[in-house]
């Protein structure tokens, strides 16, 4: 039995094989189906999640490595209060998707952007996202979303400068 | 008749649309059928079969409203893939109800074609179809709740007004909300369809507007959505593994040592059935996904191929470029003599194009989840058509239809492939061996080497100036494919009337088919998608040709403002196309200046009823990359529903057709895919993605849908603008194989 740290809690895994897909483990037994499968081969981005922070792709990511980290999926980034994150609610303000499979992957992406650099150029942004494809063709209004998110960041930051410990300025 | 050609007559009677469904009124019948609105009654529960009958305090005039205490609920009928229309057809409805949209809960109707009507998400249909019956729903709806407040208040109907979900009384400054009013309209009589008031669009408060997809909180926040997603208690993996070379059976496969691998509940071979277009093959069945994939690799299975397909990109082409001198076997356009006005032509140009296969690539792979259970067959299913599906899960196991229920699930991505349901008729055969929910999952794999593939094509054109440069005649000779010699492939056909049929005296299109077996389908924007490619390609160089101003040819292509096909308001309509191509040509200020290297191109296209223009501005560096750095889109759909779902589908369309004329193709050897996953079939990311401009003319005309039409004009805009940076004319599909790539 393997233990996994994700969205902030513990969870036990049954599946023995070190080497299952850590995407697999999320959706079938772990009940986690925001990341999604695309590929199985790390071209798409579709099942990235965060690992210790950065986003890696869960279909190609055995169990057993990420047993060693902690785990953020798409479930895990709204807060107790229910409340979207800023990425989450540019998503919805910008009506982003259109059908909608890849986007819990590209959110996945931005929020790692985003929590480095939390003021990313067109550049930056589109080397961040280069891992996910959107089959659908949304790109630009991702790219909109996220600078949006990055603007609200900012500003949430410094309307309770605390949170962060200090003026942003 | 098998699946493949089911999907074939399906696509053709979508072509014959534009006439049976020519915007009229709906016969009374229909309406009624429709919305279970009987003539002085009110049929509740009418509307969702299996369910308990109502309480009396909820207001169910049709199927498609449902009002009480708690809420208004509208029902999304048609399958959401990704074209919005969960959010846009409810918005009809609303719009006519007069609710406001925050009060307005959304949900996806259950499978019922008696109730809702034909349920399809394709060929750009879900509003041309549904406009009529969800504006009527909803007026009829609104007619008896302000008659339902009328006698509350006291007060004469023709007093009331209503918005925002209320029934408003000015005069006394009273109010009454929709969902107090559920009671007192259940019990009133329905009015007659004729009796209804429709708004005019100078009164939309709603339709117009951006709304925000209805999914999409959900969508953020990661809940299950998609048929990806469907679990159920209990509930087995399977994968299902078919032949390389489609047609290939079973002969024998080690499922001793396969069911002894761990995490494997059972393995066997299904018979295949081409009625209801499922191929033969080897299903495993497991405790979870990855234990089904990971004993998958140490299946093996013996096919016998001698009925399989051998298809062979490189034969065919040859065999193309053989034919394409000589006359071909159907002339599906032959107005005038093309082949004399060619003859005493001033200036004859002769031009060869072609384009190969293409892979759907919707980003979720094909799924399903079945459940045999009570008698009944019980299916989750991620599909475009799923009253079809249902048809052909009850064919296969001699079940009657009632005893097949599918539920309907979001998909990642349609494009046209869940238009043919092998996934829903597999897993049926599979959990019909079972006692437990099963889903099925393909693997990206499993999905690029059994699509129902975009034929690729050929064209041999030829066109005819006469001394002042205007186009004389035109011949195209279309080589395309076929299962059975006679009828071209879903997706390879030539419609009559396909522009410029209909603006020149002499035009004709010549139709070839060569044998092919592996199935092929609807691809967004069915044969538009290829045939704008080769069609405006060759008016641009026909242009060139002539010295002229590509703008000027194509005004004077379409003349005088008419309809091309008199009496079908889903024709192409001159006036409507040279519209389009000024505001797009305006907008992105054709006829400027450009820096060395990079140009403007244009391409206009008429499909799906939409009038569609593009123009691309392209700049190519001398190693043959390009960069796309806006493409300015102008569109006459009609009235528009949803502005944001309709501004992301032109996006999304640029991108699409841009994607795949630049690197995507599908070839095949001995009846076998080439390309297996993304790494041979590359898709456009973000930083190759231009800046895209959309302008609507929001003509008064009936609206037709907008998954598709922006599609086709994308492509040739493209390559004629490299053409004017350049001096390099592509006449291919994908442009990679001439050594383009993109910046």
């Amino acid at each position: 039995m393997l233990s996994l740290k994700i969205n902030g809690e513990e969870r036990k895994v049954d599946d023995a094989d070190p080497s299952t897909p850590l995407l697999w483990v999320l959706r079938d037994e772990l009940g986690l189906v925001g990341a999604k499968f695309g590929c199985g081969i790390a071209r798409c981005g579709a099942c990235t999640v965060l690992l210790d922070g950065a986003p890696v792709r869960s279909c190609s990511v055995p169990v057993a490595a990420a047993a060693e980290g902690e785990v953020t999926t798409i479930e895990g980034l709204a807060d107790e209060s229910d409340e979207l994150t800023p990425v989450q609610q540019a998503w919805v303000d910008l009506d982003v998707a259109q059908c909608g499979y890849c986007q819990a992957g590209q959110i996945m992406a931005a929020t790692a952007l985003l929590a480095r650099d939390p003021d990313p150029d067109d550049a930056a942004i589109d080397q961040a996202m280069a891992g996910n494809l959107c089959r659908c063709g949304t790109y630009t209004r991702i790219r909109e979303a996220v600078k949006v998110a990055a603007g609200r960041a900012w500003e949430a930051r410094k309307a309770s400068p605390a949170r962060d410990g200090g003026d942003p300025a | 008749m098998n699946a493949y050609d089911d999907l074939q007559s399906l696509a053709e009677r979508m072509d014959a649309l534009p006439i049976d469904i020519a915007p009229r009124k709906l016969s009374r019948r229909r309406f009624m059928q429709l919305t279970g609105v009987v003539g002085g009654g009110l049929m509740l529960g009418f509307t969702l079969k299996g369910r308990e009958a109502q309480a009396a305090s909820t207001f169910e005039p049709n199927a498609f409203i449902r009002i009480d205490a708690d809420g208004i609920l509208i029902h999304a009928k048609n399958p959401e893939v990704g074209q919005g229309v969960k959010t846009s057809l409810p918005m009809i409805v609303a719009e006519e109800l007069d609710a406001a949209w925050d009060d307005v809960t959304v949900a996806q109707s259950p499978v019922d074609e008696e109730a809702f009507g034909f349920q399809m998400a394709g060929g750009s249909m879900s509003v041309p179809m549904n406009w009529d019956v969800l504006r009527q729903s909803g007026a009829a709806a609104r007619a008896m709740l302000v008659g339902a407040a009328a006698a509350k208040l006291g007060v004469a109907a023709s007093e009331l007004s209503t918005r925002d979900s209320k029934v408003i009384h000015e005069a006394s400054g009273r109010s009454l909300h929709y969902t107090e009013l559920a009671d007192a309209a259940a019990a009133l009589p329905v009015p007659e369809v004729d009796s209804l008031r429709l708004k005019g669009t100078d009164e939309y408060r709603l339709l117009g507007r951006r709304i925000t997809g209805v999914d999409n909180e959900a969508l953020v926040r990661g809940e299950a959505l998609f048929g990806i997603d469907q679990t159920l208690p209990g509930m087995k993996f399977a994968t299902y593994s078919k032949c390389p070379a489609v047609g290939g059976n079973v002969v024998s496969a080690n499922l001793d040592a396969v069911k002894a691998l761990p995490g494997v509940v059972d393995a066997f071979a299904i018979d295949g059935n081409e009625a209801v277009g499922l191929l033969p093959g080897v299903a495993i069945v497991a405790d979870s996904t990855w234990a089904a994939i990971r004993a998958r690799r140490e299946l093996k299975v013996e096919w016998d191929e001698s009925n399989a397909a051998s298809d062979s990109w490189s034969a065919v082409s040859a065999k193309a470029e053989e034919l394409r001198s000589k006359p071909g076997a159907t002339r599906p356009v032959d107005d005038g003599d093309a082949d004399a006005a060619l003859e005493v032509a001033d200036k004859r140009l002769s031009a060869y194009y072609t384009y190969h296969f293409a892979s759907h690539a919707q980003l979720e792979p094909q799924n399903c989840t079945a459940w045999s259970h009570d008698g009944i067959m019980e299916l989750w299913a991620p599909t475009q058509l799923p009253g079809r599906g249902r048809q052909a899960v009850a064919d296969l196991l001699s079940l009657e239809k009632a005893q097949v229920t599918v539920n309907q699930l979001r998909g990642g991505g349609g494009f046209g492939r869940r238009l043919h349901n092998d996934f829903m008729v597999e897993v049926a055969a599979i959990a019909n061996r079972l006692d437990v929910p099963v889903k099925l999952q393909w693997t990206r794999e499993d999905d690029m080497s059994h699509d129902t593939f975009r034929a690729g094509g050929f064209h041999q054109v030829d066109a005819g100036l006469d001394a002042e440069g205007r186009i004389t005649a035109w011949r195209d000779r279309f080589i395309t494919f076929s299962r059975d010699g006679q009828r071209p492939v879903s997706g390879g056909s030539l419609r009559p009337g396909v522009f410029p049929a209909g603006v020149l005296e002499n035009c004709r299109y010549e139709q070839t088919a060569l044998e092919w077996k592996t199935p092929c389908g609807p691809w967004r924007a069915p044969g538009s998608n290829v045939f704008g490619f080769v069609e405006q390609s060759f008016i641009h160089e026909l242009a060139v040709a002539a010295g002229r101003d590509h703008l000027e040819v194509l005004l004077e292509m379409f003349g005088e403002p008419r309809w091309l096909a008199e009496g079908n308001p889903r024709a192409l309509h001159t006036g409507r196309a040279a519209g389009v191509v000024k505001l797009a040509a305006e907008k992105a200020g054709w006829g400027r200046e450009m820096p060395e290297g990079r140009a403007l191109g244009l391409a206009f296209y008429f499909s799906h009823a939409g009038h569609i223009a593009e123009v691309a501005d392209v700049s190519v560096d001398a190693g043959r990359k390009i960069t796309v750095h806006r493409v300015t889109a102008a569109a006459d759909v009609g009235p528009i529903i949803n502005l944001s779902g309709a501004e992301n589908q032109v996006q999304g369309s640029i991108v699409d057709g841009l994607s795949t004329m630049l690197g995507q193709s599908v070839t095949f050897e001995k009846g076998r895919v080439e390309q297996s996953n993304f790494d041979a079939y590359p898709m456009l990311r973000m930083a190759n993605t231009p800046a895209i401009d959309v302008h609507f003319i929001e003509s008064d005309y009936p609206p037709t849908g907008l998954g598709e039409p922006a599609l086709p004009p994308l492509a040739p805009a493209v390559c004629n603008a490299i053409f004017t940076a350049t001096g390099h004319r592509i006449r291919t599909m994908p442009i990679a194989n001439e050594g383009y790539s993109i910046a």
